[in-house]
């Protein structure tokens, strides 16, 4: 399990990662750090988690062999990891379970988080209702704009929905926005960071969350078809479904990967949020990794149909596969992720998130590539219901 | 000694604290940017704290936030915060440090960047999302070429990190008073004595204490504790609010950076 070993002593994934972050920050890292690598040793938190994951949580998750679409695509035999199963609708979940444990083991009694497309904020505020703690979410404005179902949730749930009107008014704000609270907040406040992005240890400790998806991913297929598979397929925004799908597979040499960015109106537009494909290295919250910014490492405004990917920057670890070439980093476009979201509700009953939709896409041409005899697994984040309205209006209905 | 340390050495000779002032690069633009900077050194501030804008600033309240959108709006590029050094220098040899983010560092590239900074005439550098563990290799790249690396200690840093950045920061220290962003602040919680008391057994380099500082009278409470005091987002409000008179600005500012010069000595002399 070597590539799993990283990140190193100071959160690095080769040269990516770190800790950017001003010093009154540091401690509270550090504190973090070292309560995550208790817990790593903790029986009775990692019996805590699994309890919750299973029965409130609603894991595992199946893993579905779509038949229709993979007959509609003529080629390689596509399996769904059904993460759009989980309680809240979302892999969000698998993360803010285990962080709100840690939270409570802290004993940070108040939580803050930021959100894009409002499913990392739905399943934090989801835990801290259930964990009674005080949950404070940053979103855009624009973000609130365009996810209004998702804001009602969290407000449901008991959540304080804070709008950000800085910026591009969306998730990269909200995110300046979150560590400018905790800066001040940090002695009593845990921050509920939702990617696997961030200063260390963040990066890691969202990946170890969310790699149950991808634990049980691999005996899934393994059942089913008796070996692993030859492609895993996921989006990238942040990249935490991504990382939580692929990391128990790195080291299997023949499980080929794919990380698909929003290609928004397309790479060659300025209008996208891909960041592997077209970005520079650079630091953005708290880590060295690629960045979508100007020569003069200012940060540009990104755009995505899903408010999800609509991030400028991406986790480190993400960067380092990149750099070792062990992932292929691809992009697809809104209107390719459109036409998908609508494939695959009409040929499996499933909506999509629009997130999801664009591995979707890109699964899809995959699985046409590789040809018959072969089989991918699509990391299904997320269920679409968010989406209706925007896809409402994509679709100009 | 370089020359801010040489210059806490002459305010101390003096029995004076020393006024650091803060302004943004390029804030509301270029032409008025420097007009204010020499406003600054001729009204009495001891240091000049310079910054950089960035897009996506974590540590700063809004007040710097604005002037970091107004900077970058007026088409501000990294190469013209040393343009506007060079212009400085013609006129004043008060130090001047670079505060900033390390994404646009890293863009310009580190080395280039050291380089450049020294030919226009800059002191130090303040680098805010630069923690300890990230210092090296930008500290010893910035060293090298000739400057000061200023070192911040929060009021949430253990003694042993007090310690560290204590040993290995050159010009002076920069005590945050408060756990939290930049921004003016009413009062300001008594944890930075403390610190700095804690820093005075670790090093002897002058020790200044910054964030929430906006009146002469708590700039005074503060500097009778430390070597001097760093005022930003009360500055950099003046010219918010009189950006587009530019006369009006620039008297308003100069009385004020007088009347914080001058109410930080009168506990004092």
């Amino acid at each position: 399990m070597k590539r799993l070993r990283l990140p190193d002593g100071r959160g690095y994934f080769g040269t990516f990662g770190g800790r950017f972050v001003a010093e009154t920050l540091v401690p509270a890292l550090e504190e973090l750090e070292a309560a995550f690598r208790e817990s790593l040793k903790d029986r009775e938190f990692s019996s805590q988690l699994n309890h919750l994951l299973s029965e409130y949580a609603g894991r595992p998750t199946p893993l579905y062999f779509a038949e229709n679409l993979s007959s509609h695509a003529g080629g390689a035999k596509i399996y769904l990891k059904r993460e759009d199963l989980c309680h809240t609708g979302a892999h969000k979940i698998n993360n803010t379970v285990g962080q709100g444990l840690l939270a409570l083991r802290m004993g940070k009694r108040r939580v803050i988080a930021e959100t894009g497309a409002g499913q990392h904020g739905v399943a934090t505020a989801t835990v801290c209702a259930k964990l009674g703690l005080t949950c404070d979410v940053y979103m855009g404005e624009e973000d609130i704009r365009r996810q209004a179902i998702n804001v009602y949730k969290m407000r449901l749930l008991g959540a304080r929905v804070i709008p950000v009107t800085s910026g591009s008014r969306t998730l990269k704000d909200a995110m300046n926005e979150a560590i400018r609270d905790w800066v001040s907040s940090v002695r009593t406040t845990h921050y509920m960071i939702g990617s696997t992005a961030g200063p260390h240890p963040y990066p890691w400790m969202v990946r170890h969350f969310q790699s149950v998806i991808g634990r049980e991913a691999r005996s899934q297929v393994l059942k089913a078809e008796g070996r692993l598979p030859d492609a895993l397929v996921a989006c990238v925004g942040g990249g935490s479904n991504a990382l939580g799908l692929f990391a128990p597979f790195l080291d299997d040499e023949g499980v080929e990967m794919f990380g698909v960015e929003a290609g928004g109106l397309g790479l060659k537009s300025g209008k996208h949020a891909a960041t592997l494909s077209t970005g520079r290295v650079g630091v953005l919250h708290g880590s060295r990794s690629y960045v979508i910014a100007d020569r003069d490492g200012q940060v540009k405004e990104v755009h995505s149909i899903s408010a999800g990917l609509d991030y400028p920057g991406v986790g480190p670890e993400h960067a380092y596969l990149k750099e070792t070439g062990r992932v292929t980093y691809t992009s697809v476009t809104d209107r390719e992720a459109l036409s998908a979201f609508h494939l695959l509700a009409r040929t499996e009953g499933i909506i999509p998130a629009l997130e999801s939709a664009h591995a979707v896409a890109f699964g899809v041409k995959l699985a046409r590539r590789l040809g018959k005899g072969k089989v991918i697994v699509i990391n299904l984040s997320g269920r679409g219901d968010k989406d209706i309205d925007s896809v409402r209006e994509a679709s100009g209905a | 000694m370089s020359r801010i340390e040489e210059r806490f050495r002459e305010l101390k000779e003096r029995g004076e604290k020393g006024l650091v002032l803060y302004l943004t690069a390029g804030d509301p633009d270029l032409e008025t940017s420097l007009e204010l900077l020499l406003c600054a050194a001729s009204s009495g501030a001891d240091v000049i704290e310079l910054g950089i804008p960035f897009s996506d600033p974590m540590a700063d309240g809004p007040v710097i936030q604005r002037a970091f959108m107004r900077s970058l709006g007026s088409g501000f590029r990294t190469k013209d915060a040393f343009r506007l050094v060079r212009e400085f220098r013609k006129y004043f040899s008060t130090p001047l440090v670079l505060f900033g983010y390390v994404n646009p560092i890293i863009a310009y590239g580190p080395t280039r960047f050291f380089r450049d900074a020294v030919r226009a005439g800059v002191d130090g550098i303040l680098a805010v999302d630069l923690p300890l563990e990230e210092w090296e290799p930008f500290r010893e790249e910035a060293v090298k070429s000739g400057l000061d690396w200023i070192g911040l200690v929060a009021p949430t840093s253990g003694i042993e990190r007090i310690r560290l950045i204590g040993k290995k920061s050159s010009g002076f220290i920069y005590v945050i008073s408060v756990t939290g962003i930049t921004g003016m602040r009413e009062k300001l919680p008594a944890e930075y004595v403390k610190i700095v008391k804690s820093l005075r057994k670790e090093t002897s380099l002058p020790v200044v204490v910054g964030f929430g500082i906006s009146t002469p009278e708590m700039a005074q409470e503060v500097a009778s504790v430390c070597d001097g005091v760093v005022v930003g987002s009360a500055a950099v409000r003046l010219v918010e609010e009189h950006g587009k008179n530019k006369e009006k600005l620039l008297r308003n500012f100069s009385s004020f950076v007088e009347k914080m010069k001058l109410g930080m000595q009168n506990g004092v002399v």
